[in-house]
């Protein structure tokens, strides 16, 4: 029993992680109806301004966070009200070249600057752990992963409810049209909605950063598990980017248990596929 | 009487598509004025053009005495004109509360945010009644009544109604009728465009009537002959 219980335990600490890596995409594709090619890389620019930030300043990565969180809500408002807005309401294509553009950009820009040597966000959370049984363990740092997720997952829940800002972004992912007539410059509403993504962005990346090895190139990597759990949970569904990130984690960490560690990328994709089958919308899908 | 919405000389383009024709229209403060015409006059693409969705080849616009042609609804809400659109177009997962939250965006009107919202309340008290419920679980009849009080939370001088009756039943579009007169009472301009010709008489203290993107006759509803606005409706 204990030796099932670990893999569940680690898969549904990974899942909190995973919700918060696909929650801006999630936001910007039901918002802004766009495909943000560029979130995995944006996610990874803030690991690596986490680390310059750790190594200039010597602070912990957690504290780098007080910093990285505005200036990654300024670099969201700039790609959205600068480079996406431009391209939108014409087609499904433009928006997805520039995304997938600056997607590449960013990996020469990290790639140039910081070489492509491994990095990590060190932490002395990352060797502690908290026994609960016998061979039972609490990674510390998962558990910080789990609720930076949770409380991120919260705060932009509560957000959407309760402010102008948020009710007018619900308002234009329902109708644009309609909000644009209620005197709501929507265009300006998007480059919010992308600076907020971009926000979740900052702390993914920067967990991200403190639990697994990164390199320029890593972006895409997470871009898929973002796609993965956006497909289980649904798009733009926040209930559905929690749910789908803890089925994604589950059947990864399950059939890397059951299976083999081989085939633990093999398994989370079998059970998206599953999903796209019986219920293409998603768990949480809205249409 | 001051001018509150002064059109002149408006000609928009679909594309090639001409589709209004060098329309002028006044809208003096406190009227209300219907715009009457069959299916296709250019009547909607004349509301679009004043609330700045659409921009006009040539001609302007006055609201107040103020430029407004071309200018977004963002620029337009604030000066005190607002658009109940066709086809009501509710937020429909936000709850009523929120969608009437959501007209009182602006900054102007944000701050009599709760005073508007006891009077909405009152003109239709159902929506108090279903202020939690989402947009899309209402009635045709409610959702038009949260489209029109969901404008008025703008604080408006000036409310534009495009085919408010639409698909509402005959006693519904009455209660609405009545409704907007009480509106009116309290100094609001209204301009209603409408395909219900008998209606629209009845409400209105002056009367457009469009044909083919051209304005082809106005006047006092009782000063018209009922054969003249057929002849003007139809183009026969």
């Amino acid at each position: 029993m204990e030796a099932l219980l670990q893999p569940i335990i680690n898969g549904v600490l990974l899942g909190g992680l995973y919700a918060v890596i696909a929650l801006g995409m999630s936001i910007i594709f039901g918002i802004v109806k766009l495909v943000n090619l560029a979130h995995g890389d944006l996610m990874i620019l803030s690991s690596y301004l986490s680390l310059v930030l750790v190594s200039w300043l010597g602070v912990s990565p957690l504290v780098s966070l007080f910093m990285i969180v505005p200036v990654m809500f300024f670099v969201g408002f700039f790609v959205q009200g600068v480079l996406l807005n431009r391209v939108l309401g014409k087609e499904m294509e433009p928006p997805l070249l520039v995304a997938f553009g600056l997607s590449v950009i960013l990996q020469n820009i990290l790639l140039l600057v910081f070489t492509p040597d491994a990095r990590s966000l060190m932490s002395n959370l990352a060797v502690k752990t908290i026994p609960l049984g016998e061979t039972l363990t609490l990674p510390v740092l998962s558990l910080v992963n789990f609720f930076g997720g949770f409380i991120v997952i919260l705060a932009v829940y509560l957000l959407f409810r309760n402010t102008y800002l948020g009710r007018a972004i619900r308002a234009a992912s329902d109708d644009e049209m309609s909000t644009r007539l209620m005197g709501v410059n929507t265009k300006r509403i998007y480059a919010h909605a992308m600076g907020i993504a971009m926000m979740t962005a900052a702390v993914a990346g920067v967990l991200v950063g403190m639990t697994f090895t990164f390199y320029p190139h890593t972006g895409p990597q997470f871009l898929i598990i973002s796609f993965g759990v956006i497909i289980i949970g649904g798009l733009g569904s926040m209930k559905g980017c929690l749910a789908g990130g803890l089925i994604l984690a589950l059947a990864q960490t399950l059939g890397a248990h059951f299976i083999g560690t081989g085939y633990q990328l093999l398994f989370g994709y079998g059970v998206l596929l599953v999903v796209l089958g019986i219920r293409p919308q998603g768990l949480f899908g809205k249409i | 009487m001051k001018l509150a919405l002064e059109v002149s000389g408006l000609d928009v383009y679909y594309k090639d598509f001409h589709a209004l024709w060098d329309v002028s229209m006044e809208v003096r403060q406190g009227e209300i004025i219907s715009i009457i015409g069959a299916n296709g006059a250019g009547k909607s693409t004349l509301f679009k053009t004043i609330s700045g969705i659409l921009v006009p080849t040539r001609g302007t616009i006055h609201l107040f005495g103020e430029r407004i042609e071309g200018l977004p609804p963002h620029v337009t809400v604030p000066k005190g004109m607002t658009l109940v659109p066709e086809g009501r177009r509710i937020f429909p997962r936000l709850t009523v509360y929120e969608n009437l939250i959501m007209g009182s965006y602006t900054p102007r009107s944000r701050s009599k945010r709760e005073d508007a919202m006891g009077q909405i309340y009152n003109l239709f008290p159902i929506l108090k009644a279903r202020r939690n419920q989402m947009g899309n679980t209402l009635s045709g009849g409610e959702q038009q009544m949260l489209a029109i009080g969901r404008a008025l939370m703008s604080d408006p001088k000036i409310v534009l109604c495009d085919e408010i009756s639409l698909g509402l039943a005959p006693l519904v579009i009455k209660s609405i009728y009545r409704r907007l007169g009480q509106i009116n009472q309290y100094g609001i301009t209204i301009v209603l465009v409408e395909q219900d010709v008998k209606r629209s008489l009845k409400a209105a203290s002056r009367v457009y009537v469009m044909l083919e993107g051209k304005m082809v006759l106005t006047g006092e509803p009782f000063s018209l002959s009922e054969e003249e606005i057929k002849k003007a409706y139809f183009g026969i």
